[in-house]
This record gives C-alpha cells, sequence and structure tokens, in this order.
C-alpha cells in the first residue's frame, strides 16, 4: 500500500472507531464492513457521509452500496477526489 | 396450555433516577428523605421561567459504551440501564435463549414514555436546520418513535412473546406494567420485563410545560420545590429517568427458585374524558379505576395499607386523588401510609409509574413506606395519613398496597402488590 492509501485507511480507520467502536488497527483493507466491523446498514450511512466530509469527496448511493470492504472505500475515494 | 388467570410476582427490579444510578441507591436516597431537585446549569436555563429540575444521578455513559449510546435516544438509555439490573436481580446472567434459562419465545417487554424519543427527534431538527438533510442521522427515525425504549430492551434481552409500549402520557410506566401483568396471566408469557422511562428535561418542554403553568417556579429554593400536598405547592417538577421490574409467573418463579419481591395483584384502568389537561376534580375517574382494580381482582380495601400516590405537587391533582381513594376504600383509608415520593425525586413523567412500582415493591418487601417530604402545612383539604418526612413500618402480616399514575389526557392507571 503506498502513502496515499496509508492516509485514507487511516481516515477511514478513525471514522469507523468513532461510529462502531471498533479498535483503528483492526480496521484494514480486506475486511468487510458489514460482516468484520460491526457496521450495520444505518451506522454505514455515518461512515459514508463522515467519509464525504473528511475526503472531500461525494459518494453517491449506488457507489456506496458497491462498498463491501475498506479497500473497496478506499479505491473509490482516490478514484474520486 | 396456559392458564388464563395465572399469579404473577415480581422477581427483579431495576432504576436509574434522580436520586441513583440504581435501585439500591434510588431506595436508600427515598428512606433518607432526600431531595433531588436542583437548579439546572444548562445555558437555555437562564432563558426559562423553571429553572429547575431533578436530572440523573448517574449520567448514562457511565454504563455503556460510547458507541451503545449513540444509537439510543436519552430515554432509551435509561431503560436499558434500568432493565439490565432488573433482569440481573432477578438472577438472569445473559439474555434469553443464550443459556438455557428462559425461552425467548417466553419473554416480554413491556415499556414506554410519555414523550417517546423527543431529545433525539429535538437534536436532529436542529442539525437538520443547520447542518443540512445529509448530516441527518440514519438512525434518527428508530431513535425518535415512541416505541424506541421498549423495541431496544426487547433487542438486548431476546424478547419475542411480544413488545409494547403502551402510551398515556404520565401514566404510561405504570400502564406498562399494568399490560405486563396481562401477558402473564392470559398465557402469552413467562416473563416480561416492564416499566417506563423519560429524558425530557430540554427548553421546548419546559417552555411548553411552563408557559401552562404546571410546574412549580420556586427557583430561589430547589429542594423545597415538590411539595406534595403542602399548603402552598405551585405544580410539578420535573424528572428524569426510568424503573423497570420483571414480572414473572409464580410457577414458573418457584420453578426456578427466584427471590420474589411481591405478588403483581392487578390492575384498575379508566378515562376521565373531562379535559385535556385538568384532572377531575371530584376524581371520579380516578375512583372508577379503584373500583375497577377491587372488582377484577382478589384484593379487600382493608389489605390495603400503603399508597404510593401519583401526587405531584398540583393544587388540583393531589385533592382529586386522596378524594377518590376516600371515596373507594372508606373506613379502611384509616390504616393506609399515603407516601408522594415525587416530592424527592421530581416528576419523571413516564418514567413515574416505572420508579414508583420498585418504590411500591421496595415498601412491600421491606415493610417500610417512604416519606414525602417538603409538607410545612398540609393542605386542610387532603383527609388522609400521609407519611411525613421519616419512613414508616408497614404492619407485619399480609399487606398489599398501590401504585397510583395518572397522565394528562384523563388516563387513569391503578396498580396492586401483595406481600408474599
Amino acid at each position: 500500500m503506498n502513502a496515499v492509501q496509508e492516509e485514507v485507511l487511516s481516515g477511514l480507520a478513525t471514522i469507523v472507531n468513532e461510529i462502531a467502536g471498533v479498535a483503528p488497527d483492526e480496521v484494514l483493507p480486506d475486511r468487510s464492513f458489514a460482516d468484520d466491523l460491526d457496521v450495520d446498514s444505518l451506522s454505514m450511512v455515518e461512515v459514508v457521509v463522515a467519509a464525504e466530509e473528511r475526503f472531500g469527496v461525494t459518494i453517491p448511493d449506488e457507489a456506496a452500496g458497491r462498498m463491501k470492504t475498506v479497500s473497496d472505500a478506499i479505491d473509490y475515494i482516490l478514484a474520486n477526489r | 396450555m396456559h392458564s388464563t388467570d395465572r399469579k404473577v410476582v415480581v422477581t427483579g427490579v431495576g432504576a436509574t433516577t434522580p436520586l441513583g444510578g440504581d435501585s439500591p441507591t434510588t431506595w436508600q436516597g427515598l428512606l433518607a428523605g432526600r431531595s433531588a431537585v436542583r437548579l439546572l446549569t444548562h445555558a437555555w436555563a437562564a432563558e426559562t421561567p423553571v429553572r429547575i429540575g431533578a436530572e440523573i444521578a448517574v449520567e448514562p455513559t457511565e454504563h455503556l459504551s460510547r458507541t451503545e449510546a449513540r444509537k439510543l435516544d436519552r430515554s432509551t438509555q435509561f431503560a436499558l440501564i434500568a432493565a439490565r439490573e432488573a433482569w440481573a436481580d432477578a438472577g438472569f446472567t445473559a439474555p434469553a435463549g443464550t443459556d438455557g434459562s428462559v425461552d425467548p419465545d417466553r419473554l416480554g417487554v413491556v415499556i414506554s414514555s410519555a414523550i417517546g424519543g423527543v431529545t433525539s427527534l429535538l437534536q436532529q431538527y436542529d442539525i437538520l436546520r443547520d447542518q443540512g438533510v445529509r448530516k441527518v442521522s440514519p438512525h434518527t427515525i428508530p431513535m425518535m418513535l415512541p416505541n424506541t425504549q421498549g423495541a431496544n430492551v426487547g433487542l438486548d434481552l431476546n424478547a419475542r412473546a411480544g413488545v409494547h409500549s403502551p402510551v398515556s402520557a404520565c401514566a404510561s410506566g405504570s400502564e406498562s406494567v399494568g399490560y405486563a401483568i396481562d401477558m402473564i396471566r392470559t398465557g402469552r408469557a413467562d416473563i416480561v420485563v416492564a416499566g417506563g422511562t423519560e429524558a425530557a428535561i430540554h427548553p421546548l418542554n419546559m417552555a411548553g410545560f411552563g408557559n401552562m403553568m404546571a410546574m412549580s417556579k420556586r427557583n430561589e429554593d430547589p429542594a423545597a420545590a415538590s411539595r406534595p400536598y403542602d399548603a402552598a405547592r405551585d405544580g410539578f417538577v420535573i424528572g428524569e429517568g426510568s424503573g423497570i421490574v420483571v414480572l414473572e409467573a409464580a410457577e414458573h418463579a418457584a420453578r426456578r427458585g427466584a427471590r420474589v419481591y411481591a405478588e403483581a395483584v392487578g390492575q384498575g384502568l379508566s378515562a376521565d374524558s373531562h379535559h385535556v389537561t385538568q384532572p377531575e376534580p371530584t376524581g371520579r375517574g380516578i375512583a372508577a379505576a379503584l373500583t375497577g382494580l377491587l372488582d377484577s381482582c382478589d384484593l379487600k380495601p382493608t389489605e390495603i395499607v400503603h399508597v404510593n400516590a401519583h401526587a405531584t405537587s398540583t393544587p388540583k391533582g393531589d385533592v382529586a386523588e386522596v378524594k377518590a381513594l376516600r371515596k373507594v376504600l372508606g373506613d379502611a383509608m384509616e390504616h393506609v401510609a399515603v407516601s408522594a415520593t415525587k416530592s424527592m425525586t421530581g416528576h419523571l413523567l413516564g418514567g413515574a409509574g416505572g420508579v414508583e412500582t420498585v418504590a411500591t415493591v421496595l415498601a412491600l418487601h421491606h415493610r417500610l413506606a417512604p416519606p414525602t417530604i417538603n409538607i410545612d402545612v398540609l393542605d386542610p383539604e387532603v383527609e388522609a395519613d400521609i407519611v411525613r418526612d421519616e419512613p414508616r413500618a408497614l404492619p407485619d402480616g399480609p399487606i398489599a398496597a398501590l401504585n397510583n399514575s395518572f397522565g394528562f389526557g384523563g388516563h387513569n392507571v391503578v396498580l396492586a402488590f401483595r406481600t408474599v
């Protein structure tokens, strides 16, 4: 993972910790939001809104629906900001 | 398969109130005659005509994790804390179905409030107005729905026999306990976790209650503001918190060797159909609820030795209730010790019936009626034996006690409990 990806991962880890209480070091690229990180569908909306604000991107609902893993989110954010 | 007239008992109690973060400290606070009413220190309180209230003694964040708390309205946080205490007090160590001790299909939850998730509703409205649609929490609706407290406790304990939130303003907590008694009696459930909760100390409610002249304006002397039956009472003092009991079919409790606090004998219900907020002054509706109670269950007036009165410290309501008690209990009123615990806790609105159910059950269990504080001059219209300043021992032998709760809209709920 390059430095830019690391930076987004770190930001997402902070967000997921705030919303779902998961320790930041457990937020890793291959982790599923729903299955591994205790982020249910309502909390995922909060993660998406927080990510939009933090990274200055717009994440439409369809794109958010395709974000199953942390790396899905990193890829989308880097491709769209 | 299940009887339709089973005996129901109380096997667990829990509370988080202005007097304490659990039921033992709340009970000690009641016996000590301690007022929990304080000057409110919120910035908005400088603007409202009423600046006093009874806030929770232990903030819910002391018990709940931050991630758990952020999805729950403050009233639900209180209910969850009180319900978990009651559940553990009844001897359970895990949610139903996880350790084999309780069948989730036979467990119910009945918990309600007067105003629902009003704090969340108003906070999210502020966010909508100030920050826009996108910032409104996706948890807003489940946090503000009027069934939010029952639903979340039901989820926490894995209750599948039914989760209900009967709403009747300040009678909500007691109506929930009554509904729960019927769920067990009619065979729908073996155990029901029931009670009330409220978190409504918010400037909108303070302005609304204040403008309708319902609340005491004794801002200069908060501890003396809630003074049921005193000649100079001038309205209720708002409180917040929750009281929850575990009700259980007597044979189920006996089978598992549970400690039993009291029998939940039954309930009486009526409606005033008089005025949207004013109590009916003769106590006609309350008397109908009391009569309904005595007619519907095996309880004699002479068994009743204690009443935890609704008595909110309003000029009209306190007197109407006493008139109704005298009318229905007659000569039996001579040996009834009446306590108005709102003199210490303030009025917890939908939480009141829950907390006062806990207080009534503990009064029977310990045979000790908590005091009423702040009566300097007893209103001469209050023709009842009020327990004043110090707790009073209740007699030996089989005794019963009532918990009265009434609500805006004319809802009257009377619950009866008896020693076992």
